[in-house]
C-alpha cells in the first residue's frame, strides 16, 4: 500500500472533506453578509456538489480497494460501491431539504459536518478492518451527535443531543470491548482473518469468549440501526433533532451501518472459499454457516423479533408523528435484520437488504420533509397538525399518501416490493418452520402498521380541518419531495430498474 | 317446434296485456277484460285442437340450458288444456267481479294479468326449470293481491300464505335437484318413462342411496301445502277471507288446481310406486281433509270462511280420487275404476273450479250490497228483495252439495264411482264429508235466503242487467255440464287412458 | 383488449384527481364516461372471448431476477368476472350521482378501486394478482371514511385491516409457494404445473385459502362485512358486496384451489366426521349461509340486513367451490356474477333511494312511513330484487343456486339440506324486511303522523332509473337465458378442475 492507492481507495471521501473546507471557508469568508436563506442554498449547493463528485469518484475508484499486504481494509465494487453511491444521493437529497429552513444560523458548519458524517459513511459501508470500522463509525456518529442539537434555540434538540450522545459513547464502548476481544481471539484486525480464526476456534471448541464478543458487537451496532433493545435513543432523537438532520440520521446512517452488517454476512458465508487446506478433518463434512455464523445468526434473529414486535406495537401509541417514524424506523430495521440474520450464498441478500434500505431511506426523508413542511406551518408535529392537509396543501397530501403507503408496504409502491424482495431472499435461504414463522409474524405487524400509518392518513384526508389556511412550502422542498414521490411509484411499479442498477456493480 | 307457438303465445299474451294495464290507468279494467277474453278464446282453440289419441299436442321444444337438463318444453294433453280452459274462465269471472276496486286499480289489473300467465306457464310446461318457474312466480302477484288490497287483517294472512308456500316449494325444489342429479334430466316426460319402467328408482338408488320415498315425501309437501291437505292447510282460511274476494275467486278457482295439477302431472308418475307404497296413510289425510273440511265450514259464522273450508273439503275428494288410483295394476275391473277415478278428479278440478268461483262472486255481490256484511247470521230472507240473486246462488250452491244435473255432481260421482272399488273404507268415510256439506249448504241457503228478512237486506238490490248477462254463462255452463258430462269426458278421457298406461305403480 | 379496461380506469382515477374541485358534473360525468367504456372493453372482451379458451392477453417480464411477469391473461371464468365489475361499475357511478362532497376525489378513489378489481380478475401471475389485490385496499379505506355513515373511520378501518391482515396470510403463501417450487417463475399457470410437494400444500392450501376467504367473507372472519357494508356510502357497498368480496373468492379458486388441489386431499383421519380441509371449509361455508340468514332475520337497520345476507350469499359460492365437481363450482362462479348484480340492486335500493331520502334506516322507522304509497319505485325495485336474491326462478339466482345444490348434493347431501334451509331462512328475512319497510300495515300513531301531509321525498331521478333497470335487466336476462354464462364458464371450470391444462 502507497499513498496513491489510499488516495484513490478513498477518493469519495476526499471529495467530500473538500467539500466540507470548501462550504466553511465559502460561508464564513465570503458570505458573511449574505442573508440567512442565501447562505442556506449556497451552502447547501456546494454540499450536494460535492456529493456529487464524491459519486462520480465512486464510479472511478473501481473495485480494487485498499489492502495492507494481505489484510484488506477497504473493499470497493459490489455492494459497498452501491452502499456507498446511495449514501450520497441520500446525502444530497437530506442537503436540499435544508433549502428554506431557518433552524440555525451556522449553515455552512452544518453543512460541513453532514458531508463529513457521509465521510464517515462510506468509510463504514467500506470497511474490513476492526479499527477501521470503529474509526468510520465514530466519525459518522460524532457528526451525527453535532447535527442533533444544532437546533440551539430549541430545548429538545439539545435533550436529544444529549442521550444520543451518551447512548452512543457508551455503545461504542461495548464495540471496541466486543472487538478487543475478537481480536484477542484471532491476533488481527482483519476482518476475513478473525472470523477464520473464530471458525477454528469454534470448531475446536473455544466459543465462549466469542459469544461474548458477538454480543457486545451486537450491541453497538444494534445501537446503531436502533435495535430493540437498543433503540431507546431513537424516538427522542427523531423527535428533537431538526427535520434535515432526523432525515440524515434515519437514512444515511442506516445505509452505513447495515452496509457494515453486510460486510460481516458476506465474509462469513464466504469464508472457505479459495481455503484450500482443512486441517480439521476430523469434525466432519463443513457446516454451511461457519464459525461465528450460528451465534450471530442467533443474536440478529432475536434482535430482529424483537424490534419488529416492539417498533409496531409501540408506535400504535403515538401521538407525535416523528416519535411514529421513530418507532417504525425500529421496525423496519427489524425486517433488514431479518434479512441479515438468513443471509444466502449468493448475492440475493445483499442485494434485497440493499434495495430496501436505500428505498427506505428515500421514502423517509421524504417523509421528513412533509413532516418539516407541516411543523414549520403549524408548529407542532403532532397528528392533530395533519387534519385537513388534502385542503391546505394537496400536493403535499398526495407526496405522504405515497411516502406512508410505500412504508406500509402497499404495492405498487416501492416499499411493498422491497418487503417481499427480501422475505423471498430469507425464505430463499432457508425454507424451515423458525424463518417461516418469522416472515409471517413481518407481515402480520406489517398489517398492525398499516393501522398507524392509516392514523396519520386519515387526519390528512378524511377529517375535517380545524384550520383551512394554506400551507406554503418552499418550491425547492416541494420539488424535492415531489421528485421523492415520484421515484417511490415509479421505481415500485419498475422494481428491476434499482435492482438492475444494484446489481450492476 | 311444430308449427305456430301457439302455447308461448298463450302465457305471453297476458304478460302483454299486464304491461299495458299498468300505463292504462282508469281503463286498466277494460284493457284487462279485453285480455283476458283474448286469452280465452286462444285456450277454447288449444282445447279443440286437442287429438284423439290423448297424447301432448301443440308441443313447442327448444334447447335452453342444455348442461343442466333445461329445456324450453312446452305442450299439452286434455288435462293441461282443460285447466287453460278453467284458468281463462275463472281470471275473466275474477275481473268481472272487480268492477269497483278502490286504489291503483291499474297495479290490480296487472297483477292479476301476471297471475293468469302464471297459470298458463305452469299448466303448459313439461320441464321442471320452467314449470317451477312459474310455480314460485305465480306467488307474488298472488301475494300482493292479498297485502294490498285485502282485508283488515290482511298482512299476517298474506304472509302466511307466501311463507308456507314457499316452504313447501323448497322441499319440491331439493327433491327435484335430486332426481335431476340421479337421472340427468328434467323432463316430465322422460322422467315419467324412467319411472315406469323402474329405472328411475334404481337410477336414485344408484346415485344416493335408498331415498327415493323421501323425495317422493318432499314433492307430495310441496303440492300438500297447495291443495292444501290437512294438516298443511291452515294457511288457507285466512287468506281467502281476508283476500278481495275476486282475488278468492282465482285463489280458489285456480291456483289451488295447480296442486292438483302437480300432483297428477309430477308426483304420480314419477313417484307412483313410492305413492302406492304409503297409500294408506295418504288415504287417512285425504279423507280428513274431507271430512274435517266439512266439519270446519259447519262451524263457520263467516260465509267467505265456510266457502273456504269447503273448497278445502271439496279438493279433499281429488285427494281421495289420486291416493285410491295408486295400487298396482290388477285387472281390467281396476283398471276401469282407476279409469274413473281419475276421470272424476280431473272433472273435479274444473267442476269445482268455476263452481267455487261463482260462489265467490256472489259473496263479493252480498258484501257490496250490504256494506261489507259476509257473516251467515247477518242476512235473513234474501228471496224477497232479490230473488234472481237468490235463484242463481241457490244454483250454484247446490252445484257446490253435488246435486245431480248440475256440474258439482259428475265429477264427485266418478270419484266414487272409481275409489269404491278401489278403497271402499276410504270412500265409506268420506260419504260422511258428502253429508255434512250437504248440511253446510242447505243451512247457509236457508239462514241467507229464507226466513224473516234481516235489517240490511230490506233495500236489498237484485242482480242487475249487466250482473245477470254476465252469471248467465257460468250458470249455463254448470247446467250443461251437469246435463252433458260427456262434453268434456270424451276430450279428457283419452287422455286418462294415456297417462294411466305410463304410470307405474 | 379486456386489459384496457384496467389502463382506463387507473388514467380515469388520474385524471378525476386533478380535476378542479367545485366541478361535481364534470367529476361524474368523466366518471360515468370512463366506466361505461370499461363496461364497453368487458362486453367486447366477452364476445371475443365465447367458445375461446384460455387467452394470452399480455406477457412481458417485470422483475426477470425473479421470474415476475406481467401477464395479463382470460379465461372464461375471468371473462365473466370482468363483466361483472364493468356492470357494477357503471351501475355505481349512476348510483353516486347525487355526491356533492369532493365529488372528484370520490370518483378518483373509485375508478383505481374499480382498476385494482380489474386487474384481479385478468392477472395470471401471481405476483401480480397480489399487487393489483393489494392496490383496491386503499380506495376502500378511503371511499368508506371520508364519505361513508355509520360509524365510518371504524368501518374503514376494520375493512383495511383484515383485507390486509387475509393479503399477508396471501403472501406469506405465495413467497412459500414460489421458493418451494423452484421453478425460478410467478406465472400461475407454471406453479400449476409445478408439482408441488402434497405435504408442503396440506398447509400452504389452507393458509392461501383462508387469506382469501377472510375478503370472501367467510365465517367466523365475515365480522368486518356488515359493519363495512353499512359505513360505507352506497356505490362503495355495491363494489364491495358485489365485486370486491368476489376477489376473495376468486382468489380462492384461481390460487388456493388451482396452485394447491392437493391441499384438498383427505388426511387421512377424520375428527367429528371432517377429513380435509375441503370438509372444513365447506362445513364454514354452510355454517356462513345458515349463519348469517338467522342473524339477518334478527337486524334492525334495513342495511344490516342486506349486509348479512351477503355472507349468507357468499356461503354459496364458497360452497360451491368445495363442492370440487363441475356443476358445484360452476355453480358457484355464477352465483358470484348473480349475487354481484343483485347486492348492488339491493344496496342501491336500500342507500340511494330509500335512505338518502329518509334519512333512516331503522325498520322500526321505517314502517310508520308508508313507503309503498311514496316511494313506490323502490317497493317494487326491491320486491324484484328481493325475489332475485330469494333465489326466485327467472332470476339469476336460481340457476346459480340451483348448480351449487345439486353439486353439493353429489358431493355430500346434508350439506344440501343445511343449505336448503339457509334458502328457506333467506325467504324470511327477505320478506320480513320487504314488509316492514314498504308494505307495513303499522299506522303511524297520531304524534307520528305529519298533519299537513307526508312530505315529499324527492322524485325518482334518472341514474337511479338507469341504474335500476340495468341491474335488473341484466339479472333477469341471465336468469331466463343462462347459456349466455354457462357457455362460458363451463368449459373454464372445466379446465381448472382437469390441472389447468390449457
Amino acid at each position: 500500500m502507497n499513498y496513491a492507492d489510499l488516495f484513490r481507495a478513498t477518493l469519495p471521501e476526499t471529495a467530500l472533506e473538500i467539500a466540507a473546507l470548501l462550504v466553511v471557508i465559502v460561508d464564513l469568508g465570503l458570505l458573511r453578509k449574505a442573508a440567512l436563506k442565501t447562505r442556506v442554498a449556497i451552502a447547501a449547493l456546494l454540499g450536494v456538489a460535492g456529493c456529487a463528485a464524491a459519486f462520480w469518484a465512486v464510479y472511478v475508484a473501481g473495485s480494487a480497494g485498499l489492502s495492507a499486504g494481505d489484510d484488506l481494509l477497504l473493499s470497493a465494487g459490489g455492494f459497498t460501491s452501491v452502499a456507498q453511491a446511495g449514501i450520497l444521493v441520500l446525502t444530497a437529497l437530506t442537503l436540499l431539504l435544508l433549502i428554506g429552513s431557518v433552524f440555525t444560523r451556522h449553515a455552512g458548519e452544518y453543512v460541513a459536518v453532514v458531508l463529513m458524517a457521509a465521510a464517515g459513511g462510506l468509510v463504514v459501508a467500506s470497511a474490513q478492518d476492526l479499527l477501521v470500522i470503529f474509526v468510520g463509525l465514530e466519525l459518522l456518529s460524532l457528526g451525527l451527535y453535532i447535527l442533533t442539537a444544532f437546533a440551539k434555540s430549541s430545548g429538545k434538540s439539545a435533550e436529544a443531543a444529549m442521550k444520543y450522545y451518551l447512548f452512543g459513547g457508551m455503545s461504542a464502548a461495548f464495540l471496541l470491548f466486543g472487538f478487543s476481544y475478537l481480536y484477542g481471539i484471532s491476533g488481527s484486525t482483519n476482518l476475513h482473518k478473525i472470523l477464520l480464526a473464530s471458525f477454528y476456534s469454534s470448531a475446536s471448541g473455544g466459543a465462549p469468549l466469542l459469544y461474548v464478543a458477538l454480543v457486545m458487537i451486537a450491541a453497538g451496532l444494534g445501537f446503531k440501526v436502533a435495535a430493540v433493545p437498543f433503540h431507546l435513543w431513537a424516538p427522542d432523537t427523531y423527535e428533537g433533532a431538526p427535520a434535515p438532520a432526523a432525515a440524515f440520521i434515519a437514512s444515511v446512517s442506516k445505509v452505513a451501518s447495515f452496509a457494515l452488517l453486510i460486510s460481516i454476512g458476506t465474509a462469513s458465508v464466504h469464508l472457505l472459499d479459495g481455503v484450500h487446506e482443512l486441517r480439521l478433518v476430523a469434525i466432519g463434512p463443513l457446516p454451511k454457516y461457519l464459525g461465528v455464523w450460528i451465534p450471530w445468526s442467533l443474536i440478529l434473529t432475536l434482535l430482529a423479533a424483537a424490534s419488529m414486535v416492539l417498533g409496531n406495537l409501540a408506535a400504535l401509541a403515538q401521538i407525535s408523528v416523528r416519535r411514529l417514524l421513530a418507532y417504525s424506523a425500529i421496525a423496519h430495521a427489524g425486517y433488514i435484520l431479518l434479512g441479515l440474520a438468513f443471509f444466502s450464498h449468493s448475492n440475493a441478500s445483499a442485494n434485497a437488504i440493499l434495495y430496501y434500505v436505500l428505498t427506505y431511506g428515500l421514502t423517509t426523508i421524504g417523509a421528513f420533509g412533509v413532516v418539516s413542511v407541516v411543523e414549520r406551518a403549524t408548529g407542532s408535529d403532532k397528528l392533530d397538525a395533519f387534519l385537513g392537509l388534502h385542503k391546505r396543501n394537496p400536493l403535499l397530501a398526495a407526496v405522504l399518501l405515497v411516502l406512508f403507503l410505500s412504508l406500509a408496504g402497499i404495492p405498487p409502491l416501492v416499499g411493498f416490493w422491497a418487503k417481499f424482495n427480501l422475505f423471498a431472499a430469507v425464505l430463499g435461504v432457508s425454507a424451515g418452520a423458525v424463518p417461516f414463522g418469522l416472515v409471517a409474524l413481518a407481515l402480520a405487524l406489517s398489517a398492525v402498521s398499516l393501522y398507524y400509518y392509516l392514523q396519520v392518513l386519515k387526519r390528512a384526508y378524511v377529517m375535517q380541518a380545524v384550520d383551512e389556511s394554506p400551507i406554503k412550502a418552499h418550491p425547492v422542498t416541494m420539488a424535492v419531495l415531489v421528485a421523492i414521490a415520484a421515484a417511490v411509484v415509479a421505481l415500485g411499479c419498475f422494481p428491476a430498474l434499482l435492482q438492475g442498477w444494484i446489481a450492476s456493480f | 317446434m311444430s308449427g305456430f307457438p301457439i302455447l308461448t303465445l298463450l302465457t305471453v299474451l297476458p304478460l302483454a296485456g299486464a304491461a299495458i294495464a299498468l300505463f292504462s290507468g282508469k281503463h286498466a279494467r277494460a284493457v284487462t277484460l279485453i285480455t283476458t277474453i283474448a286469452s280465452l278464446a286462444l285456450a277454447l282453440f288449444v282445447w279443440s285442437s286437442l287429438p284423439l289419441d290423448g297424447g301432448m299436442s301443440l308441443v313447442e321444444r327448444v334447447a335452453w340450458a342444455p348442461s343442466l337438463g333445461i329445456e324450453y318444453h312446452l305442450g299439452v294433453d286434455g288435462l293441461g288444456a282443460l285447466m287453460l280452459v278453467l284458468s281463462a274462465i275463472v281470471t275473466l269471472m275474477s275481473v268481472d267481479a272487480a268492477h269497483r276496486v278502490h286504489h291503483q286499480p291499474n297495479l290490480y289489473f296487472g297483477l292479476v294479468l301476471v297471475l293468469e300467465s302464471g297459470l298458463f306457464g305452469s299448466f303448459t310446461a313439461l320441464n321442471f326449470f320452467h314449470w317451477f318457474l312459474f310455480w314460485e312466480l305465480s306467488l307474488i302477484p298472488a301475494f300482493f293481491l292479498i297485502k294490498l288490497w285485502g282485508g283488515t287483517r290482511r298482512g299476517p294472512a298474506a304472509t302466511q300464505f307466501f311463507v308456507y308456500t314457499m316452504a313447501g316449494s323448497v322441499a319440491l325444489l331439493l327433491s327435484f335437484l335430486a332426481v335431476f342429479l340421479s337421472t340427468g334430466s328434467m323432463d316430465f316426460g322422460q322422467l315419467t318413462q324412467l319411472a315406469s319402467t323402474g329405472a328411475l328408482e334404481q337410477m336414485v338408488t344408484a346415485h344416493l342411496g335408498p331415498v327415493t320415498i323421501w323425495l317422493a315425501i318432499g314433492v307430495l309437501a310441496g303440492f300438500a301445502v297447495k291443495v292444501p291437505m290437512i294438516p298443511f292447510h291452515t294457511w288457507l282460511p285466512a287468506a281467502y277471507a281476508e283476500a278481495p274476494s275476486p282475488v278468492t275467486m282465482l285463489l280458489t278457482g285456480a291456483m289451488s288446481k295447480m296442486g292438483v295439477y302437480g300432483l297428477l302431472r309430477i308426483a304420480l308418475p314419477l313417484f307412483g310406486h313410492q305413492i302406492a307404497q304409503m297409500r294408506t296413510p295418504l288415504l287417512v289425510l285425504a279423507v280428513a281433509t274431507v271430512v274435517m273440511g266439512a266439519w270446519a265450514a259447519a262451524a263457520q259464522k263467516d260465509l267467505k270462511r265456510v266457502f273456504a273450508y269447503s273448497s278445502v273439503n271439496h279438493l279433499g275428494y281429488c285427494l281421495l280420487g289420486i291416493f285410491a288410483l295408486a295400487v298396482p295394476a290388477s285387472g281390467a275391473a281396476a283398471a276401469a275404476s282407476q279409469a274413473a277415478a281419475l276421470n272424476g278428479v280431473i272433472l273435479q278440478m274444473f267442476n269445482h273450479g268455476i263452481t267455487a268461483a261463482a260462489l265467490f262472486w256472489f259473496v263479493a255481490m252480498l258484501q257490496e250490497r250490504t256494506g261489507g256484511h259476509r257473516g251467515i247470521d247477518e242476512f235473513g230472507g234474501l228471496r224477497k228483495p232479490a230473488p234472481v240473486l237468490a235463484g242463481l246462488m241457490g244454483i250454484v250452491l247446490f252445484s257446490s252439495l253435488g246435486l245431480p244435473g248440475l256440474n258439482g255432481f259428475v265429477g264427485e260421482f266418478l270419484i266414487f264411482r272409481g275409489v269404491f272399488p278401489l278403497a271402499w273404507v276410504a270412500a265409506t268415510v268420506s260419504i260422511l264429508g258428502l253429508l255434512v256439506t250437504a248440511i253446510v249448504i242447505l243451512t247457509v241457503i236457508q239462514k241467507v235466503f229464507n226466513g224473516p228478512v234481516a235489517e240490511h237486506c230490506v233495500g236489498f238490490p237484485d242482480l242487475h242487467h249487466d250482473e245477470r248477462l254476465a252469471m248467465a254463462p257460468v250458470i249455463g255452463l254448470m247446467l250443461l255440464i251437469g246435463l252433458v258430462p260427456q262434453l268434456i269426458v270424451d276430450s279428457v278421457n283419452p287422455t286418462v287412458v294415456n297417462l294411466l298406461a305410463h304410470w307405474r305403480f | 383488449m379486456l386489459a384496457w379496461t384496467i389502463y382506463l380506469s387507473f388514467a380515469g382515477a388520474l385524471v378525476e384527481a386533478l380535476l378542479p374541485k367545485g366541478k361535481a358534473g364534470l367529476a361524474r360525468w368523466f366518471a360515468l364516461a370512463v366506466a361505461v367504456l370499461g363496461l364497453a372493453h368487458a362486453v367486447g372482451g366477452f364476445a371475443a372471448g365465447m367458445g375461446q379458451g384460455r387467452m394470452i392477453i399480455v406477457d412481458v417480464p417485470w422483475v426477470p431476477t425473479m421470474g415476475v411477469h406481467y401477464l395479463l391473461a382470460a379465461d372464461g371464468i375471468s371473462r365473466v368476472l370482468v363483466l361483472l365489475t364493468g356492470l357494477a361499475a357503471v351501475a355505481g357511478v349512476l348510483f353516486s350521482w347525487n355526491i356533492e362532497y369532493r365529488t372528484n376525489e370520490f370518483f378518483a378513489f373509485y375508478l383505481a378501486l374499480i382498476g385494482g378489481v380489474y386487474g384481479v380478475f385478468l392477472s395470471f401471475d401471481l405476483f401480480l394478482l397480489f399487487v393489483f389485490y393489494e392496490i383496491a385496499i386503499v380506495p376502500k379505506y378511503f371511499l368508506i371514511a371520508i364519505w361513508g355513515s355509520t360509524r365510518r373511520e371504524y368501518g374503514a378501518m376494520k375493512l383495511a385491516l383484515y383485507s390486509f391482515a387475509g393479503s399477508a396470510m396471501v403472501l406469506i403463501g405465495l413467497l412459500a409457494a414460489y421458493t418451494t417450487s423452484g421453478s425460478h417463475s410467478t406465472s400461475l399457470i407454471d406453479l400449476a404445473h409445478a408439482g408441488l410437494p402434497v405435504s408442503f400444500q396440506m398447509w400452504c392450501f389452507p393458509l392461501v385459502f383462508t387469506g382469501f376467504a377472510i375478503l370472501a367473507g367467510m365465517w367466523p372472519f365475515h365480522t368486518w362485512a356488515p359493519t363495512g357494508h353499512v359505513a360505507a356510502p352506497t356505490a362503495a357497498s355495491m363494489l364491495l358486496a358485489g365485486v370486491v368480496m368476489k376477489l376473495g373468492a376468486y382468489g380462492c379458486l384461481r390460487v388456493g384451489i388451482w396452485l394447491f388441489p392437493h391441499g384438498l386431499d383427505p388426511w387421512g383421519f377424520s375428527l367429528i366426521g371432517i377429513g380435509s380441509w375441503r370438509d372444513v371449509f365447506a362445513l364454514l361455508a354452510v355454517i356462513g349461509i345458515v349463519y348469517g340468514a338467522l342473524v339477518a332475520l334478527a337486524q334492525t337497520d334495513f342495511k344490516f340486513v342486506i349486509g348479512y345476507s351477503s355472507v349468507s350469499h357468499m356461503g354459496f359460492v364458497l360452497l360451491g367451490l368445495m363442492t370440487l365437481n363441475q356443476i358445484g363450482m360452476t355453480g358457484a362462479v355464477m352465483q358470484m356474477f348473480s349475487h354481484g348484480i343483485i347486492a348492488g340492486l339491493l344496496f342501491a335500493i336500500v342507500g340511494r333511494v330509500v335512505y338518502e331520502r329518509t334519512h333512516t334506516r331503522q325498520l322500526a322507522e321505517l314502517e310508520k312511513m308508508h313507503l309503498g304509497k311514496r316511494l313506490p319505485f323502490a317497493a317494487w325495485a326491491f320486491v324484484i330484487a328481493g325475489m332475485a336474491s330469494m333465489g326466485l326462478p327467472g332470476f339469476s339466482g336460481f340457476v346459480a343456486e340451483l348448480q351449487v345444490l345439486v353439486g353439493a348434493w353429489i358431493a355430500k347431501p346434508w350439506w344440501t339440506i343445511a343449505a336448503g334451509v339457509g334458502i328457506v331462512i333467506g325467504v324470511a328475512y327477505t320478506w320480513r324486511a320487504l314488509q316492514k319497510a314498504f308494505f307495513s300495515d303499522r299506522l303511524p300513531t297520531p304524534e307520528e303522523h305529519p298533519k299537513t301531509g307526508w312530505p315529499d321525498l324527492g322524485a325518482i331521478t334518472w341514474p337511479e332509473y338507469t341504474g335500476v333497470a340495468l341491474l335488473v335487466g341484466v339479472s333477469l336476462f341471465v336468469g331466463l337465458y343462462p347459456r349466455i354464462l354457462l357457455d362460458t364458464i363451463e368449459p373454464a371450470v372445466k379446465a381448472l378442475l382437469a390441472g389447468g391444462g390449457q
